[in-house]
């Protein structure tokens, strides 16, 4: 039996439901995904089923630290995806840019901030897209930057192409950016996706709605923001993002 | 002291193999080190399938106990853009490693220094995984709190099997019989 997004809308209308009766109830919003969640088909086979297992930090826990990148790891072009190429890519240009913070407010900084995201036409570099959609050759669709003192980052890139998915019929991921970041701690580590302002498709998109809290689903789109649009140039973007997790500072304050 | 709300986790989706994984990302150890070890593996699903689209990262402290790290995991050149590779002198202490077709990853790093129950931190992203998944390869047998907190079953999970030629093998499980015991560090 084909799967219809009227199907999937059904199952993310009663999750959200289910989030919001908790919600009433006195639970905590729900910041991130669960990972078992149906709508998402890939999700079923892909999720634990046991509970995880808390971890009390002590100054021994290795996670409490992380990874440090440094300039031998970025070059001065990887934040500008535009200019990565002989020619100009297809495309609306834009500059994305924002401050990674801890949950205390505090910048990240000098960290590793890494992008990745389809074309203009909505078409991955990726020998595995299969979308019927042109390649552009002056476009790969990979950027780099650290943070600076401020927790701050920049990128000039295209706005990416929606684009069709397999989770059932006429399934399209709204225009999307995926990030990966570094905090100070492996605890922090975090990968995820920017969406666009009025995108008509994120009501649809069952990877982004497996964000069940209205309030967190807002966090992961950016605001168009003119002071970052640039005269004759690029539109812009800003999106701040906060790390979750624990970090050795915290713990040393006795959080 | 209000604590601002965390930026939401998504999947990793599909396509990030042209992004993240970079030469070398599995080559931690620097070169003609001959104390070096392998940890190597396999990803499996709750059907028993090995998954081919995961992204597996490794920290740890270096064999002297500091868990400070190094830049230079992904260094690059400036003239070309391309990678360089690590500089086969420094520890940073992290790896980065795609699985294959066959759901395997493999990393050669060099034993840590610390903890006393010596561990390589895991942390696990893959393709219908919305929020990626935090494991721990365990070196040894030791007193641990967290092997400890377990039952015998469920420690097994955490414990790298020795093989020859200074190999150990650790497989996670991500659903199913053994399942493997993913940690919750908030
Ligand atoms: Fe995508």
């Amino acid at each position: 039996m084909t799967l219809t997004q009227a199907d999937i809308d059904g199952e993310l209308a009663e999750i959200r439901a289910g989030h919001e009766k908790a919600r009433a109830a006195g639970a905590p919003a729900a910041h991130h995904p669960p990972r078992d969640f149906p709508p998402y088909r890939s999700s079923l086979l892909r999720h634990p089923k046991q509970p995880l297992v808390a971890v009390h930090g002590d100054p021994e826990t290795v996670e409490l630290s992380g990874p440090v990148f440094g300039r031998t790891d970025v070059t001065e072009l990887d934040h500008d995806l535009t200019r990565q190429h002989a020619g100009e890519p297809l495309g609306e240009r834009i500059t994305v840019s924002g401050r990674l913070l801890d949950r205390a407010g505090r910048p990240v900084r000098g960290q590793l901030v890494e992008l990745w995201q389809a074309n203009a036409s909505g078409r991955y570099a990726h020998r595995r897209d299969q979308h019927p959609a042109p390649l552009d050759p002056n476009f790969t669709g990979v950027g780099r930057v650290l943070t600076g003192d401020d927790g701050s980052y920049r990128f000039t890139t295209i706005k990416p192409g929606a684009y069709p998915w397999r989770n059932h019929e006429n399934a399209w991921r709204p225009a999307h950016i995926h990030f990966s970041l570094f905090g100070s701690a492996f605890t922090q580590r975090l990968v995820t996706q920017m969406y666009f302002p009025g995108d008509p498709l994120l009501a649809y998109d069952p990877i982004l709605q497996s964000v069940t809290d209205d309030a967190a689903r807002a966090r992961l789109v950016a605001a168009y923001d003119h002071s970052l649009s640039r005269p004759e140039r690029s539109l812009g973007y800003r999106w701040d993002i906060v790390l979750d997790g624990p970090c050795a500072t915290w713990i040393e304050e006795g959080r | 002291m209000t604590y601002l709300p965390p930026t939401p986790s998504h999947t990793v989706g599909p396509f990030y193999g042209y992004a993240l994984p970079f030469p070398g990302g599995g080559d931690v150890a620097p070169r003609e080190r001959s104390d070096a070890i392998t940890l190597h593996g396999y990803v499996y699903d709750g059907a028993g399938e090995p998954v081919p689209d995961a992204l597996v990262e490794f920290w740890q402290a270096d064999p002297g106990g500091s868990v400070a790290g190094a830049p230079g995991s992904m260094r690059r050149d400036p003239v070309t853009g391309g990678f360089l590779g690590r500089d086969g002198v420094a520890f940073t202490g992290f790896g980065r490693v795609p699985t294959d077709a066959d759901g395997h990853y493999a990393v050669r790093t060099l034993p840590p220094g610390a903890p006393a129950v010596p561990y390589i931190s895991v942390c696990v992203f893959a393709r219908g995984l919305t929020h990626h998944l935090f494991t721990r390869a365990y070196l040894a047998e030791g007193p641990d709190a967290l092997l400890a907190s377990l039952t015998p079953e469920r420690r097994a999970t955490l414990i790298a099997r020795p093989e020859p030629h200074r190999t150990h093998r650790f497989d996670i499980r991500l659903q199913g019989e053994e399942e493997t015991v993913f940690l919750d560090f908030a």
